[in-house]
């Protein structure tokens, strides 16, 4: 076991990443060491990325341990690009992280300067700072870095001296486009991880507010402020997200959804109204809120309409908003809508889309009139095993139990047979095994309808098929 | 195949459109439901607005009630036979009605003449939620009907919820429909109560089973003498019930020599006896 990383009181003792443990606890006795967990690193990093979200848009997760932020156009706001860098600094510090920050022309520079500058300051002459950066920069890999220091090529302006054709032919092409990338020769693009929604409203306070329902007030003004600018751009909003920045760091969203665009404050308020009460723990304010944050991810068009003159409400208006309450209330994935499924599979004829998704609206078949039903209305999932007595093994049943009830069938029709679907090759809907399937519909002496099968050809497939009952008919 | 099977149906919907004989809303908020008897017994219909409770008989009877349901649901849509004019049908069910009475299937509802298109399941954790969703859906008057399923008795179920779930339906005039496969009837606002049996069936050629018949049992009626029975068959065509043919003589579907009963069946079910003794 190796360490990974340690903390600046360990490095002050003498220890470093990739010392055996063995070796560390021998130098330190009383060491104290954690499990390396990458997946929880990511997910704190990623937190921290979405926390940036308040200082610029433009921020993407330098992995495993950097945050890149472009702050073009932003660093005014907090008073210039060196007082936004010690504003992030300070706040990140008081998480108890150790920052190294600085600030770069391009995103390239910007992460050498902060991994191999050792400063946290802003250098006085970008160019000559990267120069005299070591090659470890270049971040190639140890092959590579070992043949340059060889060489005698310590620093990056070493190297930059040098003809880049030499270069290219002893270390590829990718020496080369690291180079330029540091120099700012060549392009290094930020891709920001998250985007800016359509309309994102923030109220900040001089002083973090404890009391949650001013907080929901302050978020009933942005709900109003956000509409004002929807209704500018005539579009509604489909997805409303509110985000209550808490002075720790944490932040609690809540988010709701429409199935129709809307731009109606009322309903949009008794939708987050019904989230809220949804939560299993209280919207707490901790040490209070410092920021309350509206956001509209999801916009689509919406021309404004006037239902008092246009002769009252649309019909299907309220079943919408009625679906959009109970989808926020129970999930959206409790409330379906039903599209008729390709196959003949019958526990798979139907695709259940959530209500709040599905726009366009499918036609089903038409049974064959004069013809009885041939499906129940609810399948048995799965189906229920019963046992059968049939006069051949092939044949239709004469008498069956199921729920320790012996019955016995007065009329029947079938088999109805289901095969396999073959086509699909290792993602059979019937499973490995294939079974086809007989269907008989069945009618027992005090009139009840059952739908059952016989898994498997009896002789091809299996020698002692089993019955299953799938459904009861009305 | 299946392309010239959606071209078909959407036909036939426009078909339906223009000769339609099925049962047509009248505006004294009653629902005819086309099995003429019954009708004039009801004195015209089950009435809107108003909340209707469908006990099974035996909890076997389950896929008949659920079924008689489906039907009153259909009916309750609307739309004379066009799928355009539907009105949407909202079925709210528990997680326990799924795991006991089986997993919702669209096609079983377009086999009975209906349009899943029309329908939202709401699939809720508990018999609260359940209360909770259909007092809140049958506030919304653009619904055509709203089915509450719940399996088993619970006293949750009491005449408080009832009421309200009567109250709402009276003011928007949306149906409500209260499926209790397994429950025993208890005091309840409900306009009327019925119990549904599985009836046997008009044999088609070759006897196989025919159209779903049902027999029908009005428990309790708040406007009227109850107690009476019918039997009645669902017309899927036309959208309506009616009365049912009566049965022929029956006998065993299969004739001849048979196997015997599997050992272990039976000696289950002695054991089960004696020890029910």
């Amino acid at each position: 076991m190796r360490l990974m990383a340690v903390n600046s009181v360990a490095k002050a003792l003498g220890l470093d990443a990739g010392l055996a443990l063995a070796d560390a606890r021998a130098r330190v006795p009383d060491l104290a060491v954690h499990d390396h967990d990458p997946a929880a690193d990511a997910n704190w990093l990623d937190r921290l990325a979405r926390q940036c979200g308040r200082y610029t848009p433009m921020v993407t997760t330098d992995p495993p341990d950097g945050l890149l932020l472009d702050v073009t156009g932003c660093a005014h706001l907090f008073g210039g690009e060196e007082a936004l860098a010690k504003t992030v600094a300070a706040w990140l510090e008081e998480l108890g992280t150790a920052v190294r920050w600085t600030l770069g022309s391009t995103a390239q520079a910007a992460h050498a300067l902060a991994r191999y500058g050792m400063r946290n300051d802003r250098a006085m002459d970008e160019p000559v700072a990267i120069r005299r950066l070591p090659v470890a920069a270049l971040e190639l890999d140890s092959e590579s870095e070992l043949g340059l220091r060889r060489a005698g090529l310590k620093t990056i302006g070493a190297v930059a001296d040098r003809p880049r054709g030499a270069i290219a032919a002893r270390f590829g092409a990718g020496a080369i486009l690291a180079l330029e990338r540091l120099l700012g020769e060549a392009e290094s693009p930020l891709d920001p991880d998250y985007r800016q929604p359509a309309v994102r409203i923030a109220r900040r306070f001089a002083e973090p507010v404890a009391n949650s329902d001013y907080a929901l007030a302050v978020l009933d003004d942005l709900v109003a402020e956000a509409i004002v600018q929807l209704t500018q751009r005539d579009r509604g909003g489909r997805r409303f997200e509110a985000l209550f920045h808490r002075a720790d760091g944490r932040t609690r969203a809540l988010r709701v959804e429409t199935g129709l665009p809307t731009r109606d404050p009322a309903a949009i308020r008794r939708l987050f109204d019904e989230r809220i009460e949804t939560l299993t723990d209280p919207l707490d304010p901790g040490f209070g809120f410092d920021c309350v944050e509206l956001a509209v991810p999801v916009t689509e068009p919406l021309a404004p309409s006037q239902p008092g003159l246009e002769g009252g409400h649309e019909p299907g208006d309220d079943v919408a908003e009625l679906l959009d309450r109970l989808s926020t209330r129970f999930g959206r994935d409790r409330l379906h809508r039903f599209i008729p499924g390709d196959t003949h599979i019958p526990e798979q004829g139907h695709i259940a889309v959530p209500a709040l998704q599905s726009a366009a609206v499918m036609q089903w078949p038409m049974p064959e009139p004069g013809e009885p039903p041939v499906r129940p209305v609810q399948l048995f999932d799965p189906p229920e095993p019963i046992d059968v007595i049939a006069e051949v093994p092939d044949g239709p049943p004469y008498r069956f139990r199921w729920r320790r009830k012996l019955r016995e069938v007065m009329r029947y029709e079938g088999p109805e047979r289901i095969a396999s679907e073959w086509w699909h090759g290792s993602r059979d809907p019937l499973g490995r095994t294939r079974l086809t399937r007989d269907y008989y519909r069945i009618e027992d002496a005090a009139g009840r309808r059952y739908w059952v099968f016989r898994h498997g050809l009896f002789g091809r497939e299996k020698s002692d098929p089993r019955w299953y009952l799938h459904g009861l008919f009305a | 195949m299946r392309e010239s099977a959606y071209i078909l149906s959407a036909l036939r919907a426009c078909l339906a459109d223009h000769g339609s004989g099925s049962v047509r809303d009248d505006a004294s908020g009653l629902m005819p439901l086309g099995h003429a008897p019954l009708d004039a017994y009801l004195d015209g219909g089950l009435r809107r607005g108003q909340l209707h409770e469908i006990f099974a008989e035996d909890a076997e009877d389950g896929g008949a009630a659920t079924g008689f349901v489906a039907m009153l649901g259909i009916l309750a849509q609307g739309g004379d036979g066009s799928q355009s004019r539907r009105k949407p049908l909202l079925w709210l069910r528990t997680e326990d009605a799924q795991r006991r009475g089986g997993r919702f299937h669209a096609a079983g509802l377009a086999e009975l003449g209906g349009d899943p298109a029309t329908l939202i399941l709401v699939t809720v954790p508990d018999r609260l939620a359940l209360l909770r969703g259909a007092a809140d859906a049958l506030r919304c008057a653009g619904l055509g009907a709203v089915i509450a399923e719940c399996w088993g008795h619970s006293a949750k179920l009491d005449l408080t919820a009832s009421r309200r779930l009567t109250l709402a339906a009276g003011q928007s005039g949306v149906t409500a429909l209260m499926l209790r496969p397994g429950g025993r009837p208890a005091p309840s606002t409900a306009d009327t109560r019925w119990s549904v049996r599985a009836a046997p069936s008009h044999p088609l050629a070759a006897n196989a089973p025919g159209q779903p018949a049902i027999g029908l049992t009005l428990l309790r009626r708040r406007a009227g003498p109850a107690g009476k029975s019918w039997r009645m068959e669902w017309d899927r065509d036309r959208r309506r019930f009616r009365e049912a043919e009566p049965a022929p003589a029956r006998q065993p579907a299969v004739s001849g020599a048979l196997l015997p009963l599997p050992a272990g069946g039976q000696a289950a079910d002695l054991r089960s006896l004696s020890l029910g003794a």
